[in-house]
């Protein structure tokens, strides 16, 4: 698995029949947990021909409840249906008192917080029978109460649970650049082991706030800046099956491809430089 | 680096600050009573980026509804669907991480929200934007069709109990055409000089992978709900008389094995030998 795209209805047949080399393709869990119909077979299509990737919004791992039934045991059915080759979430919440919001929310990263999303992971990976990877969302809101920085406590949770990470360098960015850090300190520290994807998006101003306030609105090509992390990134720790996430304004099938492309050639270099096998 | 290098130290607490609390619980509480309420002030809604959630939260559930409910949202437009759209979210929210499946309740608020009281349809037409999700997204099954049922021996054709198939939605109006206003804009059509202003019911199923619909009469509605409670072919014939007396019969169950409307759960569609 070299780069892979987000998919997309609209590309489903382009996306059958691309041929590129170590092509992949995930999807929002969501949208696929449905009894029968044509969300499932066009998954049947998809996975006949490539690798297939599922990553989950709204499972809550941060959320200070255990995980909701229905929603794990339609997700587990799922993974048994497709036997997805990377199963992720995020670490963030957004079910609260039985309300789910499209949002990825954030939270302190406090002891008490720790206990519960280890307790979360544990349940999700133990329901799928997988490792999963969690993933470090985007940041907006400067927020009291941390006890550890998001470094510290995704080591934390690679420790207590055995689960992996999937990082995603625009969020890194977007979260610096709204946080004041340095991103590319932020990606040195990053555990190289436990990286099992990386996502790449692209990103936009906020129409109020202007370059003070970026936001993750994965409508636009992947920034310079962006692409310049990743390359120093997989420079210190190899290649990993990288996504291109494209969900508002989406272009042509082959234009999202010339953006997998530009990730598939810095992995293919990383990986012959380092005899990595790709 | 370790981990205990990682730890930073930051236990400072604003006080008076709603959304700074000492467990992660208060903490959800708070900003999920913020997201949806404008006037709630912390320090973390006074940040201009708390925006960035409620505009995301408030506006992905609309564009939800929006998808969910196009006839809907043709019927009314875009800036009148969104505003009332946007008054459904705050008062109930998704309760399922599911966005395709938000909206269970949507028709019923129609039904109550003031100003669509000149639009007595629209509830309804709701109700069925709402079916064709429930029939896109239930479970598969094969139907029966009128060679399997012509196939069977007359002590077979006695004891049968046909079932509606597992995707098959349907729903009768008493007053108002709503299956030809929904068609006509789930099509995007312009119609309406053509609907002729009485009630009618409205099939929808799924043929594999389409959902289709077609305009049902009472009798095959009668006929339906018959099956869906589990009476034997000949009570549900009887049904389908009950309701329109000089009904052909034979022509209401032609036309629901003709929608994929049937299955028969018990035979599994085996062949008399």
């Amino acid at each position: 698995m070299l780069s892979g795209l987000g998919l997309k209805p609209e590309h489903h047949d382009a996306a059958l029949a691309c041929r590129s080399e170590g092509m992949w393709f995930e999807v929002h869990a969501e949208n696929y947990l449905v009894a029968g119909g044509p969300r499932l077979r066009l998954l049947e299509t998809i996975r006949a021909v490539h690798p297939l990737s599922l990553h989950g919004v709204s499972l809550s791992l941060a959320g200070d409840a255990p995980l909701h039934p229905a929603h794990l045991k339609r997700l587990s059915t799922l993974v048994r249906q497709v036997e997805p080759v990377l199963v992720s979430e995020h670490l963030a919440w957004s079910a609260w008192n039985g309300i789910n919001v499209p949002d990825l929310l954030p939270f302190p990263r406090s002891k008490d917080a720790l206990r519960r999303i280890v307790s979360n992971i544990d349940q999700m990976q133990s329901t799928l029978g997988r490792c999963v990877a969690i993933e470090n969302p985007s940041h907006y809101l400067r927020i009291d109460g941390h006890e550890w920085d998001e470094i510290g406590f995704l080591k934390e949770l690679v420790r207590r649970t055995g689960c992996g990470l999937l990082l995603d360098v625009n969020n890194v960015y977007v979260s610096s650049r709204n946080l004041g850090f340095d991103a590319c300190a932020y990606l040195d520290r990053f555990p190289a082991e436990s990286v099992m994807e990386i996502h790449l998006a692209g990103h936009t101003v906020d129409p109020a706030l202007g370059e003070s306030l970026l936001i993750d609105s994965h409508d636009a090509p992947i920034a310079p800046e962006v692409w310049g992390l990743y390359r120093h990134l997989v420079e210190r720790i190899g290649a990993r099956p990288t996504l291109i996430e494209r969900d508002g304004n989406v272009p042509t099938f082959n234009a999202l491809l010339g953006e997998c492309q530009i990730a598939t050639t810095e992995l293919c270099r990383v990986a012959e430089r380092s005899g990595q096998p790709s | 680096m370790s981990d205990s290098d990682d730890r930073v130290v930051s236990r400072c607490r604003t006080f008076g600050a709603a959304l700074v609390t000492d467990s992660l619980a208060g903490f959800q509480s708070s900003f999920v009573k913020a997201l949806f309420d404008q006037e709630t002030k912390s320090t973390l809604t006074t940040q201009p980026a708390f925006a960035v959630y409620r505009n995301t939260v408030i506006g992905g559930c609309v564009d939800a509804l929006q998808a969910n409910f196009p006839s809907v949202a043709r019927l009314v437009g875009t800036e009148w669907f969104r505003a009332a759209a946007a008054t459904f979210v705050r008062a109930q929210p998704p309760r399922d991480g599911r966005l395709l499946m938000y909206g269970e309740t949507f028709a019923d608020f129609i039904a109550g929200f003031e100003p669509a009281r000149d639009l007595p349809y629209l509830a309804d037409v709701a109700r069925l934007d709402r079916l064709w999700i429930e029939a896109h997204v239930a479970e598969d099954a094969t139907a029966v069709d009128s060679a399997w049922l012509a196939s069977l021996l007359p002590a077979q054709l006695g004891a049968l109990r046909l079932r509606p198939h597992p995707a098959a939605r349907w729903c009768l109006f008493d007053d108002l055409p709503i299956y030809s206003i929904w068609a006509s804009n789930r099509l995007g059509m312009e119609t309406h000089d053509e609907i002729v202003w009485q009630g009618e019911g409205a099939l929808l199923t799924r043929s594999v992978d389409v959902v289709g619909w077609q305009a049902l009469d009472f009798s095959g509605g009668a006929f339906l709900d018959a099956c869906a409670e589990g009476c034997l072919l000949a009570e549900a014939a009887g049904a389908a008389l009950g309701v329109q007396p000089d009904v052909d019969v034979a022509a209401v169950l032609s036309r629901l094995l003709s929608a994929g409307a049937l299955i028969c759960p018990s035979s599994n569609q085996e062949r008399p030998a």
